[in-house]
């Protein structure tokens, strides 16, 4: 019970901290690129519509990504882990990059990766 | 978890099979959407999603009487789940029936063909003239038919997580696909998902709390941790209290209701129809299994919060539905006043309580899919009437169409006869026999009362003079026809015959881990 | 005065002609199926139909009748029939059987015989009506569930029925539902009804947890047994006269009887004169067995019934409604069978007597009423009537039989019924028994005078109606009907009183009728006292309406207590205040609390937090976040809750 609440106190004052601090030490200097949604570089295209949303575009580029990431994700133990698992491993890790597969090609056929 | 005393589980994938046949024919749908030529798609869908579930159905029916625990005790595929999935794959196929409807009369079917486009905006009038459709509906229906499928069979709480999240993830986004009323339709998806979000973090710190308190996430395993009384309870009843709080959303229970009326009303009636029913089922599965596998031994200290809610919930749903002037929205609080009946069952924890909320939940579920399925029939110019007003005199108008919706009113008002008393009379003299009376007597008033507002449509519906430029009830399809039908005769044969199937639940019963 | 059915109840098992006994309800609900499912395509020989199956159902009855005199008396007289299980939940255990007895069968040839003669009249009465043969298939559906309520074998089926018989009567009240009033009395009725209900289902719930069963015979050997607490037995007697009260418009339910009369005529007679608002009477006679250990209820029985009995004499005088005079008549005489019932053993048969008799009749009086009314086009004001025996003599004859059995002129059927009640009420003993007994006997004036106002101001005096109106008999297809009812009406009284035949009859169903070896005043004189009485309201009424022309409107500024009567002595104000307004209230008062209480909290926190309206302007974003507000708050309360009891044990 005690380590939980100490660790309560911790986290919820840790965050406290962050935002308190940053706003009083940081210099506050809006240029364009701070106020983009992401400030990563990418300029989000086309325009978002009368400022009110981003186009679907730019997230279908992060749902990929995050599509592939998570199969390396699984990849790797089960690489760590082959011996052990032997052939269930194998048809199970078969089993779902097939299913990941499937995605690519859905993507692919209904134009997702079509860039402008 | 060294890697030395790793070893792999194995997988009784026959015992499965009512959960990888959804699954299989969502992936085979989402092949079908990628390569089919756009002419025969909708048709493809419709099959293979019909063949998913039929099979489905088909398995649960084969598997009837075994059980086995599977994937290092992970699943457990036994009486109360196959009945559960037999029940989801029948609420399934009507759903996707009353989904698959594109008969003239329904006006293009009740989906957008572009979910993302901004209301009111230039995109999308272009979207709706160019007549396209969204066929990843039935993808969409299916992946969350294998969540829910998993949902009540999941034996450790990380299992009920993942299916919990796979079942909810496709109705955030089938939430927002109405073609009609498009603004109310992705508000309605947003809320669901945000609040979704919310309870799923509930449920992630009670499974946390447990896990810290019995050293493992299987159901079996917490109850034996309870039973021992070893460690510290606080943690076991917080853990519990959280974990209650995630299921208890997804059921609709008071105070987690809020989101109902306005996600059922906001999203396509078909899928309103789908989540009243089916998600319901889903859900009271899990929760019965948590409560009655590892919190069953732990006797009263929850049963008072237990107790509260159920009352809470009979009271809010009985009591707001009298006020409101939307028929999605009185069914939207029906459906938690419901909510509350079944969870008497689950307070019983007795045989007759597991068995007759699994009862409740089969005749509840079939008689809600036809009720929204006759709410599509109705409409207006600019889509469906649901403003309750709009139902006056329909009952001279179209006495069949009233006629039907009437006899699911009274089924759902609980009126003897119809599958409705039967399903609550089983919860009642269980929650009776399981020492809960007081809740019992809470049920029959509130039942008495919900009485009142349905009979207040039927009222109106037969009685009221009817409206000059009322609105238009199409002749449904074949679809939405079949999926009506099998309604009104389950809810018909369930009432007077009640007895096979109730045997059937007699025998389903208990769960094994 | 002890219980004297201590026997435990045990029923035989159907056999012979006595497995006939499901299509006694089975042949109206078949009918009801074609005719309400069949469409239009039933419209021509719809009506044929819908009185065959009743006729149908009234032979079977005969039939088993004259089989069940045949038996030895006892338990051989009381037949069980097993159709299916219905409720086969685990613990809990209800089949779906009939039960042929003594009482039941009495009922059933009374619903199927009158029942049968109501549905010939109707096809002259309702010729014109494009919608007749709903009209036939609802009758058909009424007399289906009147007769699973009296051959029911246990109180959950018991319910079903009753459940039913509401459910047609809300329909045929409500028949001709383009009239707003009609709608409006049909809705009444089911809601005051819904309040009786609720008793007799928590009586039934009640029994259950008490005996584990809710058959018949479970119940009554369970009561009789002794084990039960008399509380609790007086909780189940009490929840049962609630039941009783919704159903046979008895204080304080009785308001929805009066406006129930919107229903076409042949209705009123049938169902809300002769047949189902005695469902209550069954209930209590039926439930003798809980009665005799619960005095107390017993007692409340009584005085429901009295004080019924004046308020329907008294409000049946201040009405110029042919119809609702008739009504408030009817509820009076319920309450001269509750009054009956209540006295307990040895008087249940005497209810019954009463039962029967009225509702020959009271159906007699009804179809003769409707008959006056078709023959001056629905007029139903008598003060538009007078003079009607020249032109209508048949129906004037007919209905003087009713008229004449109903205040209980010798040798008329009520005569023989009433002044049995009368007599049961003074033998009682004791304070109680004076006071019933001088009730029943001023009910008995008063009902000879509004009856004998009704007369004079339809059938003597001067013609009042309009000029447009031209009074004329019915057709033979309503008049022979009339007819039989009023031989019935004539004679029935004096056959079941012979030698007690109807008493002994009865006897397995509700034990046997009570020997007294003196009476508190000797049967000769106080019939002789009744009469009087009987002669002076008619005297009384003839002094008062009879000697001078009837003014065609009603006098307007009447005083204070003719207008509460005319206000149907403030029943309907009653209901309201008690059962209306405060439910209105409550859902006013959440819906308040929502709009305002939970949103304006949030909505106050937000914009208060935010300081810019502009966070709140699209209201949805504040809706999100009060449901998300709300959830935390029920988690918060829920793992404190938890805790907490987990603490404190």
């Amino acid at each position: 019970m005690i380590p939980i609440l100490i660790l309560s106190i911790f986290s919820g004052g840790f965050a406290i901290f962050s935002i308190v601090a940053g706003s009083l030490s940081g210099p506050k200097r809006f240029n364009r690129a701070k106020l983009e949604s992401y400030e990563c570089g990418i300029e989000p295209a086309p325009q978002a519509f009368r400022g009110h949303r981003l186009p679907v575009k730019y997230y279908l580029t992060a749902m990929l990504f995050i599509v592939f990431d998570i199969e390396i994700v699984f990849l790797y133990p089960w690489a760590v882990a082959f011996n052990k698992l032997g052939m269930f491993g194998l048809v199970e890790m078969i089993l779902f990059i097939a299913t990941v597969f499937v995605v690519y090609a859905y993507v692919w056929r209904r134009g997702g990766l079509e860039w402008d | 978890m060294a890697a030395a005393d790793f070893t792999a589980p194995s997988i009784a994938y026959g015992a499965l099979m009512p959960v990888l046949i959804p699954a299989g024919a969502a992936i085979v749908g989402v092949l079908v959407d990628a390569f089919a030529p756009s002419t025969i798609r909708w048709r493809a869908q419709v099959v293979v999603a019909l063949a998913g579930l039929a099979g489905a159905l088909v398995a649960c029916g084969i598997l009837a009487g075994e059980h086995h625990v599977t994937a290092d005790t992970a699943i457990s595929v036994d009486g109360p789940a196959l009945f559960l999935q037999g029940t989801i794959a029948v609420l399934g196929i009507a759903s996707v029936l009353l989904v698959a409807d594109r008969s003239p009369g329904m006006d293009g079917g009740a989906f957008v063909a572009s979910a993302a486009t901004t209301p009111g905006s230039a995109d999308e009038r272009a979207s709706i003239r160019s007549g396209r459709i969204q066929t990843e509906v039935f993808p969409l229906m299916m992946f969350a038919v294998t969540g829910m499928m998993l949902f009540p069979a999941s034996n450790d709480l990380l299992l009920l997580f993942v299916a919990l999240e796979v079942l909810s993830l496709p109705l955030y986004l089938l939430c927002g696909l109405a073609r009609r009323r498009r603004l109310l339709s992705q508000e309605a998806a947003v809320k669901y998902f945000l609040l979704g979000a919310f309870a799923s973090a509930f449920f992630l710190y009670g499974l946390a709390l447990l896990y810290g308190y019995a050293g493992t996430v299987s159901l079996g395993g917490i109850h034996d941790a309870a039973v021992s009384g070893q460690h510290n309870d606080t943690l076991l009843f917080l853990g519990l209290a959280l974990l209650a709080v995630g299921l208890l959303f997804k059921v609709g229970a008071a105070p987690f209701h809020s989101w109902i009326p306005d996600v059922y009303q906001g999203a396509p009636t078909p899928i309103t129809a789908f989540m009243a029913s089916a998600t319901k089922v889903a859900g009271f599965g899990a929760l019965l299994r948590v409560f009655y596998v590892s919190f069953g031994g732990l006797g009263w200290e929850w049963r008072p919060v237990a107790w509260g809610i159920a009352i809470m919930t009979m009271i809010v749903g009985s009591i707001f539905a009298i006020t409101q002037t939307d028929v999605k929205r009185m069914l939207a609080y029906s459906s938690i006043a419901h909510a509350g009946f079944i969870l008497i069952g689950i307070i019983a924890l007795n045989k007759s309580g597991l068995s007759g909320s699994m009862f409740y939940l089969l005749t509840y579920g079939i008689t809600t899919v036809g009720a929204f399925g006759v709410l599509t029939l109705v409409r207006d110019p600019d889509g469906e009437a649901t403003h309750l007003s709009r139902w006056a005199g329909l009952g001279r108008r179209s006495p069949l169409v009233a006629g039907v919706f009437a006899l699911f009113l009274l089924a759902l008002a609980g009126i003897p006869l119809t599958s409705g008393f039967t399903g609550k009379f089983a919860v009642f003299s269980a929650g009776v026999s399981g020492g809960a009376t007081p809740l019992v007597i809470v049920g029959v008033i509130t039942s008495a009362m919900a009485a009142f507002f349905y009979v207040r449509v039927i009222v109106l519906m037969f009685f009221a003079d009817p409206l000059e430029d009322g609105p238009v009830v199409v002749i449904p399809g074949g679809a939405t026809s079949s999926a009506i039908a099998i309604s009104v005769a389950v809810t018909v044969v369930l009432g007077v015959f009640p007895q096979p199937l109730l045997n059937l639940a007699n025998h389903a019963v208990p769960f094994y881990h | 005065m002890t219980s004297t059915t201590t026997a435990a109840v045990q029923y035989a098992h159907a056999t012979g002609v006595f497995k006939l006994t499901f299509l006694l309800i089975l042949l109206p609900a078949i009918g009801a199926a074609v005719l309400l499912l069949g469409g239009k395509r039933t419209n021509a020989w719809g009506h044929l139909l819908g009185c065959a199956m009743p006729i149908g159902s009234f032979v079977i009855a005969v039939i088993e009748f004259f089989a069940l005199i045949g038996r030895d008396g006892g338990e051989n007289r009381q037949l069980d029939q097993h159709l299916f299980s219905w409720v086969p939940v685990a613990g809990f255990h209800v089949d779906a059987n009939v039960l042929l007895d003594p009482l039941s069968i009495c009922f059933v040839l009374l619903i199927t015989g009158v029942g049968s003669l109501i549905h010939i009249y109707s096809i002259g009465y309702m010729e014109h009506d494009p919608d007749r043969r709903r009209f036939f298939g609802q009758l058909n559906l009424f007399v289906a569930a009147m007769l699973l309520l009296v051959l029911a074998d246990n109180y959950l089926v018991l319910y079903v029925g009753w459940e039913g018989v509401g459910l047609a009567s809300y329909l045929l009240i409500g028949f001709w539902h383009h009239k707003p009033s009609a709608a409006v009395a049909a809705k009444k009725a089911f809601l005051v009804n819904r309040v009786g209900d609720l008793g007799l289902s928590f009586a039934v719930m009640l029994m259950f947890t008490t005996f584990g069963t809710v058959a018949f015979d479970g119940v009554f050997n369970g009561a009789s047994s002794g084990h039960a607490r008399t509380g609790t037995m007086t909780a189940i007697g009490l929840l049962l006269l609630l039941g009783a009260c919704g159903k046979s418009a008895q204080a304080p339910l009785q308001s929805w009887l009066l406006d129930a009369m919107e229903g076409p005529t042949p209705v009123s007679a049938l169902i809300h004169a002769a047949t189902m608002v005695t469902a209550g009477v069954y209930l209590v006679a039926r439930s003798g067995a809980i009665y005799d250990v619960a005095p107390h209820a017993r007692l409340l029985v009584e005085i429901v019934g009295g004080v019924t009995l004046v308020m329907g004499a008294i409000i049946g005088c201040a009405y110029d409604d042919i119809k609702k005079v008739l009504a408030a008549s009817t509820m009076s005489q319920i309450g001269y069978m509750m009054l009956a019932v209540g006295f307990g053993p040895g008087a249940y048969a005497i209810g019954i007597l009463h039962l029967l008799t009225h509702g020959f009749f009271k159906a007699n009086m009804f179809l003769g009423a409707g008959s006056v009314m078709h023959g001056n086009n629905d007029e139903v004001n008598m003060r538009r009537y007078g003079g009607l025996r020249h032109v209508m003599p048949v129906t004037f004859m007919t209905f003087a039989f009713g008229y004449l059995a109903i205040i209980g002129m010798i040798p008329f059927s009520g005569f023989f019924s009433k002044d049995k009640i009368i007599e049961v009420a003074l033998d009682h003993g004791g304070a109680s028994g004076w006071i019933f007994g001088i009730v029943a006997i001023a009910g008995a004036g008063m009902t000879a005078f509004y009856m004998t106002r009704l007369m004079l101001m339809t059938f003597f005096g001067n013609k009042r109606w309009p000029r447009d109106v031209h009074p004329h008999e019915s057709p033979k297809v309503m008049l022979v009907p009339m007819a039989i009812l009023a031989a019935g009406s004539l004679v029935l009284g004096y056959l079941l009183i012979l030698g007690g035949s109807l008493q002994h009859f009865l006897t397995p169903s509700v034990g046997p009728s009570l020997e007294v070896g003196a009476h508190t005043i000797s049967p000769v004189v106080l019939s002789i006292i009744t009469l009087a009485v009987v002669a002076g309201g008619v005297g009384a009424a003839w002094w008062i309406i009879g000697r001078k022309p009837v003014a065609a409107e009603q006098a307007p500024n009447v005083r204070p207590y003719a207008h509460a009567t005319r206000r149907s002595l403030t029943g309907d104000a009653v209901n309201e205040a008690v059962f209306m307004r405060p439910g209105q209230y409550l859902t006013r008062a959440l819906v308040y609390f929502d709009n305002r209480g939970v949103d304006g909290i949030v909505n106050g926190f937000a914009a208060g937090v935010g300081g810019t309206s502009a966070r709140i302007r699209r209201v949805q974003t504040g809706f999100v976040r009060s449901y998300a507000l709300s959830m935390l708050g029920g988690a918060l309360a829920i793992g404190t809750t938890v805790v907490l009891l987990r603490v404190g044990s």
